[in-house]
């Protein structure tokens, strides 16, 4: 990243050490663009990391890396036209359709899967099975007196589920009247003012239902479970008869996703090795979920996670980069 | 209504024609709902495709338009290189150091300046422009981005500050002087004005991402497009209001055109030329928060990226060097505008130029000192403040301490004030709306207003965003009544106290530049999502245009005749509303105008709390690359400003008839 570097020893000996360094570096990789390649960083820890991590993974293979800010979804023109090269974390669950959009564009490619999983479903603390004995199954939420303990002023008798933004789909309208379920649907405009919700009512130990996901900080942070809905299929999504509600679609939970990695067609031609790393790496909730935590919950900066991970796992990247 | 009735001249009773009018718009909302449904629910069969066209004309215009063999983005891309060049000169100056090469495998060849440096010549700077007092003004607010840990995003700021505000500042004043020279220049900018000022940037951000590629260029541009106006508006009206005597003046002792322009004209407006200025300034802290989102980093990221793990005090912190930029950035151009120009001096160079000899050697001292004292150069990160701690504490005790008696509040406001109106204004037939706004315009401006405000309107109708621009229309118009409500008695008591004036004005500024996201988390907590807190963001966001356009007619009002008043025996309350609100009534109305627009602005953000107005479809046209639905949506967001704009602009040209103050221009 752009950061000056502190200086003592006056500048040429450093420089030089550095030029020299890159330019061995360099050497093995000669048929290959000298060019950055530039991966794009979003406003959340668990892609700060992801990206970082593959960054880094590049460097050691010689290639120069840029990082650039940019809005998630704002990034998809920028992919398209080159300017940016390696989008690390595409969410089925949320940037699915932007994605399609821009692959059927011809101009971005999908580099495969990240190995993590995207959960998200319907969540509670911990502290609201004291008034909803029945929770984590879904029934539970049936009962009138669970859904009003759920209530706010607006929405009683019914309960209240605060739902992600609208642009994350999800169906939940159609999951409440499908399970016949007395809640109302409320949608948070931003990821941000979901948690921010969810952070005062958990101060407060109030009752809060409400849409997360994971790997994410929050269920780290926070005690609760998912509501367990009756396990999602495709059918259940697309053939109404299929399930609990013969008359309606939607009567299930939510699928897991695969979070993607994409980036310009062009990367291919221009960088081959980088583009057979980039296919190469993989990661598991279980390992993302612990580097977020050392990060969001313990403090602890994002370089020095991705060093200790780069340290650990020497074997691993090695084998991305060897072939 | 009725109260804003027409000139005397036209035969039947204005108070008959709006009632005859309003007696058909409740007729028809009470019993047509089963005799003419379509005047409820505009038919789905007639709906104008735009969305589909605008997209398909945007496809044309990044893909195929060429002018012979040069393609249009060809074009775009040379202007994007020509704004990188010098972007690239002052980032490396300030953040980077001039590097060699690209990417992580740049070698810094030099660093760039020390902080300890900038820190130094912008003192000297607020010394040359405002004396000592200034130049402690400039330290303290850089000292805080210093030492709450922000330095290096600020650098990455300003860098994209420092190139956009000349670009903005020069490009408005070249058009506004232009539209001054060339009458017809004028009727079609403004249109083209009016539309760059309140279409979201949301709206236009795809397109340009094409046009211009990603990175701090697109984001320049953007910001560009939004801060450009004010300072065109501001151009065109300060030449105009030059007194003739100026311009019979620059006649009789010769003048030649360039002459009058450049050392009669643009001299003596120099003051509303620097409130122009300020604007673009403003204007263009405003955007670090979208320009971060495609590319240009600084503090506008660090914004986001705290608010997204819920880290107040950072958001804070960071958002708080932004508006310690816009102090700074804004007082001293102020200064060096009123700086007279000073003799010359005698001497040696080095006499005859003291600031820039200082200059240098600070540059050189402090470069010296940073090689031998590391600190110097990047402040060191042991000597940095942090206040998450504290904020986390605080909100947490408020939210557990105040939540009930909030929520209470918040309640009786909900459901005794905003979902009856909103319930109201969703179930108004469209067709009664638009003839009511077409008759209002007809009766306060003639039939092209009336004409206009109709068509406008039925457009929104017709493009199928009724029901959403009718909540677009009642939150900002509760939010803009609020505002009002509360910022025109602020600015009464504030006017004639300089010091109170002097404490307001700072923190105006603040709500100004304060990027609403670093109080929006906090207040979504107390108030959960919804209606209510979109209605806190816009009024704190609004409440800025009311107090300053108040306090700006108050101060204008001519202290001789406030004299003859008490002379006259008038109590301090007659003075106050015989003469001074009423003399500053056309500036007020102007401070109701803005205040509209400043609201309409701020849908964009709160669609990210929830709600369901026009700002939600732009948003959502971003998210899905759709630029046609977001275009479509900005208009529409833009048509309802417009209406708005010249409905009072008609209002106060009549009231102002009625007081014999004669004719603005």
């Amino acid at each position: 990243m752009r950061r000056s570097i502190p200086f003592l020893t006056g500048l040429r000996p450093f420089g030089l050490a550095a030029l020299i360094a890159t330019s061995s570096a360099l050497a093995a990789m000669a048929q290959e663009s000298t060019d950055p390649i530039k991966l794009t960083l979003h406003d959340w820890t668990g892609q700060l990391i992801t990206t970082q991590l593959m960054g880094e993974v590049l460097k050691k293979a010689g290639y120069s890396v840029e990082y650039v800010q940019a809005d998630y979804l704002a990034q998809f023109p920028g992919l398209e036209s080159g300017d940016l090269h390696v989008a690390m974390e595409l969410w089925d669950t949320t940037a699915r359709d932007a994605l399609d959009a821009s692959v059927a564009t011809g101009n971005v490619e999908v580099f495969g899967a990240t190995g993590m999983q995207a959960k998200e479903e319907w969540w509670y603390p911990i502290y609201m099975k004291e008034q909803c004995p029945g929770l984590p199954n879904w029934e539970a939420l049936k009962e009138p007196a669970c859904a009003e303990a759920f209530s706010t002023a607006e929405t009683a008798p019914k309960g209240r589920y605060l739902g992600g933004p609208v642009t994350w789909g999800g169906y939940d309208e159609e999951r409440v009247a499908a399970l016949d379920l007395p809640f109302e649907v409320i949608h948070a405009g931003t990821d941000a003012a979901l948690f921010a919700e969810l952070e005062s009512a958990y101060q407060r130990t109030a009752p809060i239902i409400l849409w997360i996901y994971d790997p994410h900080w929050a269920p780290a942070k926070f005690e609760g479970e998912f509501v367990e809905f009756p396990p999602y299929t495709a059918e259940c999504y697309t053939d109404p008869s299929v399930g609990l509600n013969p008359d309606a679609a939607y009567d299930c939970g939510k699928p897991f996703g695969e979070i993607w990695k994409a980036g310009w067609v062009g990367l291919k031609d221009k960088w081959p090795g980088a583009h057979k790393a980039i296919q190469a790496f993989t990661l598991d909730n279980k390992e993302m979920g612990l580097m977020i935590t050392e990060v969001d919950l313990n403090g602890k900066a994002i370089d020095a996670v991705v060093a200790d991970w780069m340290a650990a796992n020497e074997a691993r990247w090695s084998a991305w980069i060897a072939q | 209504m009725t109260a804003l009735s027409a000139p005397e001249t036209l035969s039947p009773r204005p108070s008959l024609i709006w009632g005859a009018a309003l007696s058909l718009a409740a007729i028809l909302w009470l019993w047509g709902q089963t005799v003419a449904p379509f005047a409820f629910e505009y038919p789905k069969a007639w709906q104008i495709p735009a969305a589909r066209w605008i997209g398909g004309a945007i496809d044309w215009l990044v893909k195929d338009a060429a002018i012979g063999p040069i393609a249009f983005s060809d074009v775009t891309r040379f202007v994007a290189t020509l704004i990188e060049q010098p972007y690239s000169a002052v980032l490396s100056i300030l953040s980077t150091g001039l590097l060699s090469g690209e990417g992580s495998s740049a070698v810094q060849l030099w660093p760039p300046l020390p902080w300890i440096a900038v820190l130094g010549l912008f003192a000297l700077l607020g010394f040359y422009a405002g004396g000592a007092s200034l130049a402690l003004t400039t330290v303290i607010c850089m000292g805080f981005i210093a030492v709450f840990g922000q330095w290096q995003s600020a650098m990455d700021t300003l860098a994209s500050i420092i190139v956009a505000v000349p670009l903005a500042v020069a490009g408005g004043f070249a058009l506004g002087l232009a539209a001054w020279k060339t009458p017809w220049l004028d009727r079609a900018l403004k249109p083209v004005l009016d539309l760059m000022q309140t279409m979201p940037v949301f709206a236009y951000l795809v397109p340009i991402l094409i046009l211009f590629g990603f990175g701090p260029t697109s984001a320049i541009v953007a910001t560009l497009i939004f801060a450009m106006p004010p300072m065109t508006r501001i151009t065109t009206l300060a030449l105009h209001r030059v007194p003739d005597e100026v311009h019979d003046l620059g006649r009789m002792v010769g003048c030649t055109p360039r002459q009058m322009t450049w050392r009669v004209l643009v001299p003596s407006a120099r003051e509303p030329l620097m409130v122009g200025v300020n604007q673009v300034i403003m204007q263009s802290l405003n955007m670090v928060i979208i320009a971060s989102m495609i590319g240009a980093g600084g503090l506008g990221f660090v914004v986001l990226n705290a608010l997204r793990r819920l880290d107040f005090g950072t958001g804070l912190e960071a958002g708080l060097a932004i508006v310690a930029l816009a102090i700074t950035l804004d007082r001293v151009s102020q200064a060096l505008a009123r700086r007279s120009r000073a003799e010359l001096r005698q001497g040696n160079l080095i006499q005859r130029h003291p600031f820039i000899a200082v200059a240098l050697s600070i540059i050189l001292l402090s470069v010296l000192l940073a090689r031998l004292f590391p600190a110097l150069q990047t402040y060191p990160d042991a000597a940095r403040l942090s206040t998450s701690a504290f904020w986390a504490a605080a909100v947490e005790w408020i939210n557990i301490t105040f939540f009930d008696t909030l929520e209470a509040i918040k309640n009786a406001i909900l459901l005794g004030l905003l979902i009856p109106v909103k319930r109201f204004m969703l179930s108004l037939p469209w067709v009664a709306v638009v003839a009511l706004l077409g008759l209002a315009g007809w009766r306060l401006g003639g039939w092209r207003l009336g004409a206009l405000c109709a068509s406008l309107s039925f457009l929104i109708a017709a493009t199928g965003q009724w029901e959403k621009a009718m909540i677009t229309v009642y939150l900002c118009g509760i939010a803009s009544l609020i505002a009002m409500a509360i910022g025109v008695p602020i600015g009464i008591a504030v006017a004639n106290r300089d010091r109170a004036w002097t404490i307001t004005r700072a923190v105006i500024d603040t709500l100004q530049t304060l990027p609403s996201f670093v109080y929006l988390m906090p207040v979504v907590m107390l108030f959960r999502v919804g209606d209510f807190t979109a209605l806190i963001a816009v009024v704190a966001y609004a409440v800025v245009a009311s107090i300053r356009y108040t306090v700006l007619g108050l101060q204008g009002v001519d202290p001789r005749l406030i004299e003859a008043g008490r002379a006259m025996g008038c109590t301090d309350r007659q003075i106050l509303t015989r003469i001074r609100l009423r003399l500053a009534l056309p500036e007020i109305l102007l401070g109701l105008n803005q205040t509209i627009m400043f609201a309409l602005s701020m849908l964009v953000i709160t669609a990210l709390v929830g709600t369901r107005d026009l700002g939600q479809d732009v948003y959502m046209a971003l998210t899905k690359a759709n630029p046609g639905n977001g275009l479509v949506a900005g208009l529409a967001i833009a048509f309802i400003a417009i209406i708005a704009d010249r409905l009072i602009h008609a209002a106060a040209e009549t009231q102002r008839a009625k007081l014999g103050l004669g004719q603005q221009t």
